[in-house]
């Protein structure tokens, strides 16, 4: 195992960097990081929309949510790397590429999580809040959101964490990352293909679960700070 | 200080407020009563156009407070509202509750609202909550935070519905008492409530409703003493056992 891992620890930690793209688990960094980043803020966007009275915005919103959650994210990225290139007339990046179908397909499922997070918010706290004179969007900043989001820890999470893991298929289309070092190491050794699936395995798992710890004490932080206790 | 004129309001199909009529004039306090069911929320809720009406006018200091025109804002932050489940912001502390407004709608500087707040929980008791959060307080300690919350829009009028029926029978008085004591400084109030004694005590005139409609409008003394309408009295026999 650590001659394995001395071999290819390089392959797997930057993928073919400095030669090449940088990929391997610097690679899914990369892409979750920026995947989120992107979906996430979108997802704010739409979900908010989602719950807004004006018509327009609700159908467009509610339209994107039905379109992109039920087709398999693998069509998306197909779409975007087989179809966008002919429809725009030129050549798009694989990771640019990947990162446009990620956030695309999961800022659909966030907005959900938003949606359904503002609406668990009391209809008293709007309304108190609409009552001292604040507005639409100060009602929405300044009391829903703050309480939604906190609700919604742990389904955005398990949305996080969900994300990370599928940015593991864009390697069918060649982009750079921790799966596709895993691949290319498998196709130099030949054998022992469980013991390279293993590390990449554990190199998912290791992200999701720290990423899990750092959600689970926010969450607490913020239980705490609600009951007075945080310091 | 607020006339209704003809105000009708339907929930479906539901005649939620039938022909109300009357006014409340600067300085008075006003209790409404009545079985649930009405329509006294949703009357005290048309002031502030939490609740909408189909038809007729609603007037606040002169002012119609229908049709697209108006500054629903400006309008609400003149109106101090409170809830009968206080509905204070459970992600901010005390002091933040009560500032908020009057930072974020009449753009006082932070130090000078956290003042305010300081100088309304005295007001009301609460002196030493200012960092507190909301989980931390009781029932009578939240409500009367919302009036301090209430207080800091220097309104030049308070709404209640039904401050009291959410609390625990001890913390009712202390409630009651702020309430007393802004009556007692000339504030214009309107009271949705049960609370047959403040109303004696503090009331200026009493409205009795039911099915949407407003079958008293008397001083406390001949409503209490020569309830005109027979729901009336049969609403009064049931309430003081």
């Amino acid at each position: 195992m650590i001659e394995f891992l001395h071999t290819y620890g390089m392959l797997f930690l930057v993928g073919s960097w400095p030669n090449g793209p940088i990929g391997g688990f610097a690679g899914t960094l990369i892409l979750a990081a920026l995947g989120l980043a992107g979906a996430f803020p979108a997802a704010l966007v739409i979900g908010v929309a989602r719950t807004s009275g004006n018509a327009p915005l609700k159908w467009l919103s509610s339209a994107w949510v039905h379109t992109f959650r039920s087709i398999p994210l693998i069509m998306i990225v197909f779409w975007a790397y087989f179809l966008l290139p002919v429809m725009i007339g030129f050549e798009v990046p694989p990771f640019s590429t990947a990162l446009a179908a990620i956030i695309v397909y999961e800022s659909a499922f966030l907005a959900e999580i938003v949606r359904a997070g503002i609406q668990s918010v009391p209809a008293g706290q709007v309304e108190a809040a609409r009552a001292v004179g604040l507005g639409y969007f100060q009602t929405l900043w300044s009391v829903q959101l703050p309480q939604a989001l906190s609700n919604m820890i742990p389904s955005l999470v398990n949305q996080f964490v969900s994300t990370i893991k599928a940015t593991s298929i864009v390697y069918i289309i060649g982009v750079q990352e921790a799966a596709f070092s895993a691949q290319q190491i498998n196709s130099i050794e030949l054998t022992g293909a469980l013991r390279t699936y293993l590390v990449l395995a554990l190199f998912y798992f290791l992200l999701c679960a720290l990423l899990s710890r750092l959600a689970r004490r926010l969450e607490l932080h913020l239980q705490n700070k609600r009951l007075g206790l945080a310091i | 200080m607020i006339q209704f004129e003809g105000v009708n309001k339907w929930y479906k199909r539901y005649h939620a407020l039938n022909n109300i009529c009357g006014e409340v004039r600067a300085g008075e306090v006003l209790v409404v009563c009545g079985p649930s069911g009405s329509g006294k929320s949703t009357m005290i809720r048309t002031i502030n156009k939490l609740e909408e009406i189909q038809s007729g006018t609603i007037r606040v200091e002169g002012q119609s407070i229908c049709g697209e025109k108006v500054d629903i804002n400006r309008l609400r932050a003149k109106i101090g509202f409170v809830f009968q489940q206080f509905n204070l912001f459970p992600h901010l502390s005390v002091k933040d509750n009560i500032a908020l407004s009057p930072v974020k709608v009449g753009g006082m500087a932070r130090n000078e609202a956290y003042a305010l707040a300081e100088e309304l929980l005295h007001k009301v008791g609460l002196g030493d909550k200012l960092d507190a959060m909301p989980a931390n307080l009781s029932g009578g300690q939240q409500q009367r935070v919302a009036i301090a919350r209430a207080l800091a829009q220097k309104p030049t009028l308070l709404l209640f519905d039904e401050p009291t029926s959410a609390l625990d029978p001890e913390m009712v008085g202390e409630v009651l008492n702020v309430m007393k004591s802004l009556a007692a400084e000339g504030m214009t109030m309107v009271c949705v409530t049960h609370e047959m004694n403040f109303a004696r005590e503090v009331a200026d005139r009493v409205w009795f409703m039911d099915r949407g409609e407003i079958l008293e409008d008397a001083p406390p003394a001949e409503f209490f003493s020569r309830p005109r309408h027979e729901r009336a009295r049969k609403f009064l026999a049931d309430i003081i056992h």
